[in-house]
């Protein structure tokens, strides 16, 4: 039978917590986990592979839920650089705001950021989504590849510089695209994408109002004639 | 009447710098290519051994075993890698080199008891299942990086830059974009990629340690963790290096290579790897962590009198990544194929070459099938033979490593020291701090040191 635990890092470090979500978290038969006192720890619920729900409840530091696989992970407070960097799939949430490269390189799932991210939210993202119910600073989606960020608040400047082929939309307004960004049509699936992120993340708003923001694609191949303008 | 034609060249712009000049008027292009440096630098080569004689006692080479097994990653893993010979095998990614070159390199480097690396884009299956050990790197890309490939590894490389273009990022131009390597790297296929200098998730050496803490958090402290860097301010970076956890450090001087980039960053930046490897082995003797923390180098280690000077220095092991790939018949003039030699002299001129002069691994349009994703010219290069080919190598060196360890009276290949080798020139006895040969002296220190 399903069962809750609770492990305290006023009482355990991060490695006999990590030690046991990887190697006995199945024989427990547990299928939510609290983690109390998180205390800015770094590399809390680091490589989870494994259907649980776990909650955080606290600040959490560096690398939170890195390379998460398959986990829902709720930070019921504030993440440090690179929440949920490198996530596979499963769910990140993080009830507060995040520092910087929240979600880098994530390949799959979804990663929710409630309030503001810190700059280059979604870095290097290679196909997970990623839902900011604030604003996002400079350099967000830098060199992201695929999947899509959704801006609900502003966007710092330089964003989506050196886009592939993921997708940015932003609500507010947006500071600056950086290289090979260019805003593009708002069409139905859009909008349809939008809304079903949204609702994934269970944020209110109205699809409607995002600008949609993808790769020229100029970058593709070398031009010595840009001159490094791009 | 016929005047004297007087041909002086210029050295300050000789024939090379007009060719560049002229290359560089026409095309507005800067050169892109393979391979390390080619331009003269002080190297093992100026270095030699004083063997035994009446003040040393030497083994005999036939009969009384020299020991070459090899210890890395001691510092903090529960599993340190344990290899037959101090030599391992750079990483190279697929995508730069072929599926089959891949696979070549684990089975050599399984048969002989040592270990390869991944490269930028990810692991290959082909290459975990022939490697019995296989290091993993995790470089600023993250291309194909993932955790259960994280968790397959037997060792961690994490990659600050290397040696042929320290400071620089990936490259690997469209025409190696193949739909499987496109694939690996979340990429379009046929772009010229273009990769991340810069790490996404980390800056600096503060975060590089909490990076590497989530790295064993994530693999259980089970795995070693190397950190590969190109060698430019060595002494600072690895004190640094060290001080973020590293296990192993990996220097990577400036002859190393690669399969593209920029002309002027191979050949004017980094230091040589002789000048690396003596910083960073002072540098971990200032930290007091020799023997608790593992030196590999690399760049341009070719033949086991490198290996064995190497190690004489200070080194725990080397990385060879072009001597491999010579190995396995880069730049020569000919392919087996169904146990015939091919020759392929006109491939090599229709990319503006000959063989031995050859780097042109960026193209794609390897010659011998080791740096393409060409299926037809991969074909020319199989498992079996290439395989065989880096097998042979590696065992020459490691035979000539413990030939010249035992004419130093040593049984064990890691008990060659600084002591055993002198310099042949004034370059290179101030950069390895040997003395010269039959003198006291290294140039740079005082008599007292």
């Amino acid at each position: 039978m399903a069962r809750a635990l609770q492990l305290d890092l006023a009482k355990l470090s991060v490695r006999e917590v990590n030690q046991f979500l990887h190697d006995e978290l199945s024989a427990s038969g547990a299928d939510r986990i609290e983690i109390l006192n998180p205390d800015g720890n770094h590399s809390i619920a680091a490589g989870l592979d494994a259907d649980v729900v776990i909650d955080i409840l606290g600040h959490a530091g560096y690398f939170t839920a890195g390379m998460n696989k398959r986990a829902s992970v709720t930070i019921h407070g504030n993440a440090g650089w690179s929440v949920a960097e490198n996530i596979m799939s499963g769910v990140v949430r993080v009830k507060g705001f995040a520092s910087e490269s929240a979600g880098a390189s994530g390949h799959g799932g979804l990663v929710i950021i409630e309030g503001d991210a810190s700059s280059r939210c979604g870095i290097s993202m290679k196909g997970c989504d990623i839902v900011v119910g604030g604003s996002v600073g400079h350099f967000s989606a830098f060199m992201a590849q695929a999947g899509t960020l959704v801006v609900c608040g502003d966007a710092g400047p330089n964003l989506g510089d050196s886009i592939y082929e993921a997708t940015i939309y932003v609500r507010g307004k947006i500071h600056s695209l950086g290289a090979d960004a260019q805003e593009e049509e708002l069409k139905g699936t859009d909008v349809e994408h939008i809304s079903h992120l949204l609702a994934a993340a269970e944020i209110d708003g109205d699809a409607r109002e995002f600008k949609r923001i993808a790769s020229a694609r100029k970058l593709y191949h070398w031009n010595a004639e840009a001159h490094q303008e791009y | 009447m016929s005047r004297p034609i007087h041909r002086e060249e210029s050295a300050s712009i000789g024939r090379n710098a007009i060719n560049y000049i002229r290359e560089a008027a026409q095309h507005g292009l800067y050169d892109i290519r393979g391979m390390g440096a080619k331009r003269a630098v002080p190297t093992f080569d100026d270095l030699v051994f004083l063997t035994a004689s009446a003040s040393r006692y030497p083994l005999e080479g036939y009969r009384e075993k020299c020991e070459s097994k090899t210890l890395l990653g001691t510092r903090y893993a529960k599993n340190p890698i344990e290899l037959d010979i101090p030599i391992t095998i750079a990483g190279m990614s697929f995508g730069a080199l072929s599926a089959n070159v891949k696979e070549s390199l684990g089975r050599a480097a399984t048969e002989m008891g040592t270990s390869t690396t991944t490269g930028d884009g990810g692991m290959t299956p082909e290459e975990r299942d022939s490697s019995k050990t296989l290091v993993y790197q995790c470089l600023p890309s993250r291309y194909g990086f993932n955790p259960d490939d994280l968790r397959k590894a037997d060792a961690i490389e994490m990659v600050l830059g290397q040696g042929a273009k320290p400071g620089g990022g990936g490259m690997l131009l469209g025409q190696k974009v193949s739909p499987r390597v496109a694939e690996m790297r979340t990429l379009p296929e046929g772009i010229d990629q273009r990769s991340a200098c810069r790490h996404p998730d980390w800056t600096g050496p503060d975060d590089l340690k909490i990076k590497l803490d989530e790295l064993r958090e994530i693999t259980d402290w089970r795995i070693p963790i190397y950190v590969k860097m190109g060698a430019t301010r060595v002494r600072s970076d690895v004190k640094l290096a060290v001080q973020a956890g590293a296990d192993v450090v990996v220097i990577d001087g400036m002859q190393g290579g690669t399969a593209a980039t920029q002309q002027v960053f191979i050949e004017h930046t980094g230091i040589p790897t002789l000048a690396a490897l003596r910083q960073a082995v002072e540098a971990l003797e200032d930290m007091n962590v020799v023997g608790e923390v593992q030196l590999i180098i690399s760049g341009g280690i070719r033949t086991g009198a490198d290996v064995a000077k190497a190690l004489a220095l200070g080194a725990d092991a080397v990385a060879i990544g072009q001597g491999v790939l010579v190995a396995l018949g880069c730049n020569h003039h000919s392919y087996v194929q169904e146990g015939a030699n091919i020759d392929a002299t006109e491939d090599y001129t229709t990319l503006g070459t000959a063989p031995g002069y050859c780097h042109h691994c960026h193209t794609g349009r390897c010659p011998v099938g080791i740096t393409t994703q060409d299926a037809n010219l991969e074909r020319r290069l199989t498992p079996d033979v290439g395989a065989k080919r880096l097998k042979n190598y590696l065992q020459v060196l490691d035979m000539e490593v413990t030939t010249l360890a035992r004419a130093c009276g040593k049984s064990n290949i890691h008990h060659l020291e600084r002591e055993d080798v002198v310099a042949l020139t004034i370059e290179a006895a101030a950069m390895a701090k040997v003395p010269l040969a039959g003198t006291d002296w290294i140039p740079g220190t005082l008599p007292s040191e």
